[in-house]
């Protein structure tokens, strides 16, 4: 623990270096091993608390699950956007959060700013409302149960807050 | 090159192309700031996605052996593609950009940009 | 087929860059020409790396993780200083 104080961002060095370099020469082993194990001993004073992680099997599937959204959205929001501009009704939404730390927070604003048709715009300053806007609105309590039970409910169980 | 590989990527470039050309499409046809926001963070996003997959295949066959690092570019570009949307909307609400008329909710703009709670009122 | 496909995107995302720089000349409010930029550099990106498989070299993808990079932190900058009239507090 003393030599390595952040594994996870340690790993993230060493493979961000290597696929930099597009190579697993020995030379540039060395040289990631050296990031990976100095710059996290520097900015480790610097660096606020977060979650632990605790359940990696549900995060691994929920990136899969976002991966997918993504996908299954960009051609709705791209079938919107060709389509009769007249119909969208856009609007503004607030959405209760539930999540309460910043990482998750965080998570959650890009999430519903890269899945459905909805932009995360604001957090209010009690932490307490996500305040998105959606491209073409229909049902508000609809949008909200949505974001709230397909990706609010896994990020909390993520990081157990 | 196989001609199978030929056809990967052409297909991938060609989605690609369509989709950032789809979200400039938007950009320049949505009526206002806040709805031209979505084109660009998810129609580009993908299409820049599509592109990266075909340079990965073609370095991959270029070079000879696998060559992920394209990957990067993607991963960085789904982690910044939100937040820049998230600073720009909040560049618009403080500047108070008017939204299109038939914006549902437009009480909610002076709330959100005050960073207050929600009228108790307003939610269902 | 693969120089076709590669002439036919080129075209598309010019295209898109020209919609993207009429966007960004017209306005109307400070945040569309944001917006504009931060979706002319996504376009660049782009552009640069099918060069890069026509020119069938490698050389190019550092420069597109150069504009990714510095895109995202320029479009940070500019919306910061709107926000607080300030870049670093």
């Amino acid at each position: 623990m003393m030599l390595l104080p952040m594994p996870f961002h340690s790993l993230l060095l060493f493979i961000v270096w290597l696929l930099l370099n597009n190579s697993v020469s020995p030379g540039h082993i060395v040289l990631a091993s050296f990031f990976a194990i100095t710059i996290p001993w520097l900015v480790t004073g610097m660096r606020d608390d977060h979650p632990k992680i605790l359940r990696p099997w549900l995060a691994i599937r929920y990136v899969l699950m976002v991966m997918k959204d993504i996908i299954t959205a960009n051609v709705e929001v791209a079938l919107l956007i060709i389509g009769p501009a007249k119909k969208l009704k856009p609007g503004f939404v607030a959405i209760p959060l539930d999540v309460t730390t910043d990482l998750g927070i965080t998570i959650l604003a890009s999430t519903v700013s890269l899945t459905p048709g909805t932009v995360s715009a604001e957090v209010s300053k009690d932490k307490a409302w996500l305040f998105v806007h959606a491209l073409h609105l229909e049902n508000e309590a609809e949008l909200i149960e949505s974001v709230k039970q397909r990706y609010e409910r896994p990020i909390k169980e993520i990081f157990g807050c | 090159m196989p001609f199978y590989l030929e056809i990967i990527i052409s297909v991938s470039l060609l989605t690609g192309g369509v989709f950032l050309l789809v979200g400039s499409y938007g950009l320049v046809r949505l009526p206002d700031i806040y709805m031209r926001l979505h084109s660009p963070t998810k129609a580009s996003t993908l299409g820049i996605t599509g592109v990266l997959i075909a340079s990965m295949f073609f370095q991959s066959h270029l070079k000879g052996f696998l060559s992920i690092q394209e990957l990067l570019i993607t991963l960085f570009l789904f982690i910044t593609a939100p937040v820049a949307a998230n600073m720009i909307a909040k560049t618009a609400l403080h500047h108070s950009n008017k939204p299109a008329e038939k914006t549902q909710n437009q009480a909610l703009m002076d709330t959100i940009r005050d960073r207050e709670s929600p009228p108790s009122n307003s939610i269902k | 087929m693969l120089n076709i496909t590669i002439i036919a995107v080129a075209i598309c995302i010019c295209i898109a860059l020209i919609l993207n720089l009429w966007r960004l000349l017209k306005g109307p409010t400070i945040s569309d020409r944001i917006l504009a930029l931060d979706t002319m550099y996504i376009n660049a990106i782009a552009l640069i790396l099918l060069y890069g498989i026509h020119a069938r070299s490698s050389l190019y993808f550092e420069a597109a993780v150069l504009i990714a990079m510095l895109g995202f932190v320029s479009t940070a900058a500019l919306c910061k200083y709107l926000l607080r009239g300030d870049i670093i507090e």
